[in-house]
């Protein structure tokens, strides 16, 4: 069960680290967007389960009550952010940031 | 519960990222970089909070990272909106 | 009547989310008694109060079971796609090799629930990132970090999301 937990535990801190990085290495906003949000919120899910196994293996009142509060944490989590990145691409693009580098942008023609 | 060196080591690694990404938060050239920093950091904490929760046995951190995350949504959601120009 | 659902349902969802939040605190069970009236107090506030904001019309779609059956076995697929894409941007990520686009498509979705399902999958999944989604025509404009084709169909950009999404909530 330990084993389990480190394993879940690194893959977490990898992916989340990627994001951070990925935020570094992209040269505009959306492609840094993609690196963070989709990295972040995959590492999370790595990080978080590693918790709940935690706590169900701990058992008991204080084991399960973490566990569902961590699994609780991971719903609002996974609801959330896609929404949020949704919203600062949008805000990003109507406040006139165009993509860098891109070979096709039809958002610019087919305007509403 | 006791203390749990793992996952307060996890928890110290996510925040040395979280330090990385404060560095795109300082350079970034446009607002929309600073906020899209800012929204990582805020997913990066909720996940710390809940490996601290563990770590350090205290289920209330758990609490406070669920509505850290919620409240974190919003103003997310609040500058997104203002990056867009305003209210229309 | 319709109000009476929308608020019965809101209602419910806050009791199971006070629920599983005060799980283990009593004696009476796993919860005590005190703390089950002042929750069902609290969801009844809740769900006088933002049941008309959640529910559009047409929501009764999502009281059938088999949706919520559904949107449960969507976990596995959507989870499937979200490895590919991370280790796909992990790979982006180290050496650098982007071609970044906007590109269009309509997936013909009707409800503003199946285009925020399809919507919030797109953004989880390979190298796709929603920007915008016209209101009228239900049109999606993709930031697609890969570009292969100019007009792409909805499957070259996000497979079989559309399919699950009106499966879900349509």
């Amino acid at each position: 069960m330990n084993a389990l937990i480190y394993i879940l535990l690194a893959v977490g801190a990898l992916f989340n680290g990627l994001g951070a990085l990925a935020l570094l290495r992209f040269p505009d906003v959306y492609t840094r967007i993609h690196g963070a949000t989709k990295c972040t919120t995959f590492g999370s899910i790595f990080s978080i389960v590693g918790v709940v196994v935690y706590g169900f293996s701990q058992g008991g009142g204080e084991g399960g009550t973490l566990a569902v509060h961590a699994l609780l944490a991971l719903f609002f989590l996974l609801l959330t952010n896609p929404t949020g990145s949704h919203a600062l691409a949008r805000g990003a693009y109507r406040g006139g940031i165009k993509p860098a580098q891109a070979v096709v942008d039809r958002l610019e023609k087919g305007k509403r | 519960m006791s203390f749990e060196l793992p996952f307060a080591v996890a928890a110290a690694v996510l925040a040395a990222f979280m330090l990385v990404s404060v560095l795109r938060l300082g350079i970034g050239p446009t607002a929309a970089d600073r906020a899209v920093a800012l929204d990582t950091v805020n997913t990066l904490v909720v996940t710390t909070m809940v490996l601290l929760g563990a770590g350090l046995g205290q289920v209330i951190l758990v609490d406070v990272a669920i509505v850290y995350a919620l409240l974190s949504f919003v103003s997310t959601l609040y500058i997104a909106r203002y990056l867009e120009g305003g209210w229309e | 009547m319709r109000r009476l659902a929308v608020w019965a349902a809101t209602a419910v969802f806050a009791l199971v989310v006070y629920l599983l939040l005060t799980m283990w605190t009593g004696t009476w069970g796993l919860w005590s008694l005190s703390e089950l009236i002042a929750g069902a107090v609290m969801s009844c506030i809740v769900g006088a109060a933002c049941g008309g904001l959640l529910w559009e019309r047409g929501g009764w779609r999502m009281l059938m079971p088999h949706r919520w059956l559904l949107l449960v076995l969507y976990v596995g697929p959507l989870f499937v796609a979200m490895a590919r894409a991370n280790i796909d941007v992990a790979w982006r990520v180290i050496t650098g090799n982007i071609r970044p686009g906007i590109v269009r498509f309509d997936p013909q979705l009707k409800t503003d629930l199946a285009r925020t399902i399809l919507a919030n999958s797109i953004t989880l999944t390979p190298g796709t990132l929603t920007v915008d989604v016209s209101e009228h025509s239900g049109a999606f404009y993709v930031h697609w970090i890969n570009v292969t084709d100019d007009s792409p169909t909805p499957e070259q950009v996000c497979g079989g999301f559309p399919a699950w999404a009106r499966r879900i909530a349509e």
